[in-house]
């Protein structure tokens, strides 16, 4: 005797799926999703950070049944948002300095927990150089304080409201402003940057956890799963920038995709500095897919192309596939 | 009034929704409807994704009574179909072919068992219209002519139901009782059979029976005949008459060792016939090789399991009591066999020709304004009707393609041009979907799941009776089946424009009433278009 066969035509593939029961259904696929970042924001046209911000703090709002504060770092998603006198932003919203977002958010917590408002949640927001530069010093604060807030890092490798200048985040090879494709090593340098999801996870916080805005459904079961747990949580998205990146506005969850489907953005789970479970990668592909259609990498390839770029970054997908055990078994 | 502001602040707080960010856009995403290539290529003229939609959530009769409008034979279908649809399918190029044929039997079969009918017309136009001939063709014309209000007599030469699909198909493709089911709901719904009613000619009858108009669909049953010569004892049959009288009491007498000379379907079907009477052999004799062979893959590849022998590149060249004198061929550079003079004997009880059919006439001798051509009626391909007004002609007896699929769309065809013709009026012509073709796909977004295989009866048994041979799928695996479909082209509402859209600029309008684009702040960045998993939305440039 045989399970009977489950199959949902797209499963949990698409944002909707009209073929599973209404409480497996997501947050984005809801008439009655908050919209937390409403129309009439300034992003650019395809914008990955506008799109990761709704997905995630929609599904907070979910979490918390509206009981949410937002503090916001500068950056990309503060400017776009937030134009004086209109804003975007369909909840409690703080924006903080650059730097210091954590710091904020720590402060609402703290406020929360002396008026006896434990049913108010707090999570504190900021791009990949609000995050992974200049705020970095509050985020490690609050995390070795264990403080009651969930911090999302929305990060598309680079300092774009400013102009594409490098960030600790910006991978190596890609061309910003600061880091031109001209010389002998083109592009930002192999060998520097870091990686905060890993460091958040040395902090031994409750949670910690990467997420792509390909995967809607993984990104919102992983807020779901942070808004039940007390104490700092991280959550990492990957969020595509068309105009930083250079790539085109339609191909935004595309490349997404391919950087978790290439291994070379892991998407994983962690639990008091350990890692708790593993997005598979699906179909794998070679790491030159995701590189070509994005011209911060185009002095990787053609005639005075430098193949032994491309060869690194292969490796280095490689490595984060061993490392993360991010093949199933049978492949 | 103004309230009390803060320091340095001299606005009052606004919302976003204020800036239409919509003047960016130079392109603009447009919902679209795609032609599926199953459905461009069902001869019958199926929206099989349509009814594959109603399938997935479960609702069979909704799925059934959609697939209806265009078949009223799902089950004979499901059996009988070539299935040309499962070639064209996009899924095809991912793992497998979504099984069509399998869906569709299982809503026939649903719907014999659950006892759904058709529903009669709510008015009656008051015309009436003759069809000649109860086949798959002249009952599915019966249908679509009732369903449209239409007063239908159908008169049929033979004693039953179903033309060829009765005397020319074989019980294990297809049993009697689910012919007889689909046959007797059309005429549930009030057409009139006459059985044994030969039409001696059509203008006769029609003037006799104040008939406003004709379909013609008598089929090809008479069996073409080679010159074989024979000894008076040789025993030579036709494989029309073979198959016919399966049907009566008397089964025919093949003897033990059957030679069947042909390469169509039907030299098949009798060769497998024989194996059922209890022939030890059953050798067909094909000129050509099977590459060349018109019959389709699938049934010879049943037919070589079941035992059948075939003698490739062969020709019959005299018959003998007990024995055939089979000469060798060769294919010439144009493919066309030609002889060799190495000659063999091949020991057979007897021979049965499966070499084509034609039409029988008859009935439209001294009819004005007719055409025959090729021993058949010539027709306007985009109506058909014939030379003469208000008499139309489909199935076998016209010039296409004869199989069961074919003719049952000629039937819809036909009953949708002689509407027209009973009003005045010009046949309405729906301008066709562009093709979905398969780079619109976006194939990602589907769950990976290969083809669910029916069934097949164990060769063994299969053999010795006239149990079908195809089993049906169960809910399950059906259920499993059509939730395989991709919906070329259509949106199946997936959410993913809804959800993808940085914008929120996608108005999700409730389940059954698809998406809007809200164009004040679509930006036209086209995500949704790219991440649409069955293509359904299409970029446009905006005009200046």
């Amino acid at each position: 005797m045989t399970a009977p066969i489950k199959f949902y035509q797209t499963g949990t593939f698409t944002v909707g799926n009209r073929l599973l029961a209404p409480e497996q259904r997501s947050v984005q696929s809801s008439l009655e999703r908050s919209n937390s970042l409403n129309s009439g924001h300034r992003a650019c046209q395809g914008c990955g950070e506008a799109l990761g911000a709704r997905y995630a703090v929609d599904a907070a709002m979910r979490a918390t049944k509206g009981r949410l504060i937002a503090a916001n770092a500068t950056g990309c998603l503060e400017v776009f948002s937030t134009p004086y006198p209109e804003t975007s932003w369909q909840l409690p919203w703080i924006h903080s300095l650059f730097g210091n977002a954590a710091a904020v958010g720590t402060g609402i917590a703290a406020a929360m927990k002396v008026k006896g408002r434990s049913d108010v949640r707090v999570i504190a927001q900021g791009g990949d150089g609000g995050t992974t530069d200049i705020g970095f010093g509050c985020l490690s604060g609050m995390f070795e304080r264990n403080d009651d807030v969930l911090y999302i890092c929305y990060d598309n490798e680079a300092y774009m409201n400013t102009g594409v200048q490098r960030s600790s985040a910006t991978p190596p090879a890609a061309r910003t402003a600061t880091t031109m494709a001209v010389g002998a090593d083109p592009g930002a340098l192999f060998g520097q940057g870091k990686n905060v999801p890993l460091i958040a996870m040395a902090h031994e916080i409750p949670y910690v956890a990467t997420a792509t805005v390909a995967d809607l459904r993984d990104l919102e079961a992983k807020v779901e799963r942070a808004m039940t747990i007390r104490g700092a949580r991280y959550l990492h998205i990957l969020v595509p920038c068309p105009l930083g990146w250079g790539a085109a506005s339609q191909d935004t969850i595309k490349l997404a995709r391919l950087a978790r489907e290439t291994g070379l953005f892991p998407v994983f789970e962690a639990e008091k500095g350990e890692v708790t479970t593993v997005t598979k990668i699906r179909r794998r592909v070679p790491v030159e897919e995701y590189l070509r259609p994005q011209k911060r990498f185009s002095h990787i390839f053609g005639a005075k192309g430098h193949p032994q770029m491309l060869e690194r970054i292969q490796a280095q997908a490689d490595r984060n596939i061993r490392r993360f055990g991010l093949l199933e078994d049978a492949q | 009034m103004t309230m009390q502001k803060p320091f340095a602040i001299t606005l009052d707080p606004g919302s976003s929704l204020a800036n239409k960010t919509g003047t960016w856009r130079t392109e603009r995403p447009v919902y679209v409807d795609r032609l599926p290539p199953c459905n461009a290529q069902c001869p019958a003229g199926e929206d099989i994704q349509g009814w594959l939609f109603h399938a997935e959530s479960g609702d069979y009769e909704s799925a059934w009574r959609h697939l209806t409008r265009d078949n009223p034979f799902p089950a004979i279908m499901g059996r009988v179909c070539y299935h040309s649809c499962e070639g064209a399918c996009n899924r095809g190029k991912i793992d497998a072919a979504v099984g069509i044929n399998s869906v569709e039997r299982f809503l026939g079969d649903e719907a014999l068992k659950r006892g759904w009918q058709f529903k009669v017309p709510e008015k009656e136009s008051g015309k009436h219209v003759l069809v000649v001939g109860a086949g798959p063709s002249g009952m599915s014309a019966a249908y679509h002519l009732r369903r449209m209000g239409h007063r239908v007599t159908v008169k049929e030469a033979g004693p039953l139901l179903g033309g060829m699909m009765r005397f020319g198909i074989p019980k294990y493709r297809l049993p009697r009782d689910v012919l007889e089911a689909e046959m007797q709901r059309v005429i549930a719904m009030g057409v009139k059979v006459e059985l044994n009613a030969r039409v001696a000619n059509i203008v006769d009858s029609m003037h006799e029976g104040a008939f406003d108009a004709a379909f013609l669909a008598v089929g090809a049953h008479i069996a073409k005949r080679a010159f074989i010569p024979a000894k008076d004892s040789s025993r030579i049959l036709d494989a029309v008459a073979v198959l016919r009288s399966m049907e009566g009491e008397e089964k025919p007498m093949l003897g033990r060792r059957v030679v069947v000379y042909g390469g169509g379907n039907t030299a098949i079907d009798v060769a497998r016939t024989a194996k059922r009477l209890g022939a030890t052999e059953a050798i067909i004799v094909y000129r050509r090789t099977r590459e060349r062979m018109p019959a389709h893959d699938f049934e010879v590849e049943e037919a070589l399991e079941e035992g059948v022998m075939v003698k490739w590149l062969s020709t019959i060249r005299q018959a003998d009591e007990g024995a055939l004198t089979i000469e060798k061929m060769v294919l010439d550079e144009k493919g066309n066999p030609q002889p060799t003079g190495e000659l063999e004997t091949l020991a057979a009880d007897s021979l049965v020709l499966a070499l084509g059919q034609d039409v029988d006439l008859s009935l439209l001798e001294g009819v004005p304004g007719l055409e025959i051509k090729d021993g058949v009626v010539q027709v306007d391909p985009a109506t058909l009707m014939t030379g003469h007004p208000g008499l139309f002609a489909g199935g076998d007896m016209v010039p296409a393609e004869r199989n069961v699929t074919v003719a049952v769309g000629h039937g819809k065809k036909a009953a949708r041009n002689i509407d027209a013709w009973l009003r005045g009026v010009a046949p309405a012509i729906s301008a066709k979907h562009a093709l979905a073709t398969f780079e619109r796909i976006n194939s990602w977004y589907y769950s990976d799941a290969p083809k669910t295989v029916r069934p097949q009866l164990e060769i063994a048994r299969r053999t010795s009776s006239f149990d079908e041979v195809q089993g049906g799928l169960t809910e399950d695996n059906a259920l499993f089946e059509a939730r395989r479909c991709l919906s070329c082209g259509n949106c199946f509402e997936c959410d993913n424009c809804y959800g993808v859209c940085p914008d929120n600029a996608v108005i999700k309008l409730g389940a059954g009433n698809r998406f809007q684009f809200n164009y004040d702040y679509c930006k036209g960045c086209g995500v949704c278009a790219a991440e649409c998993p069955c293509g359904a939305i299409e970029m446009v440039p905006e005009t200046v």
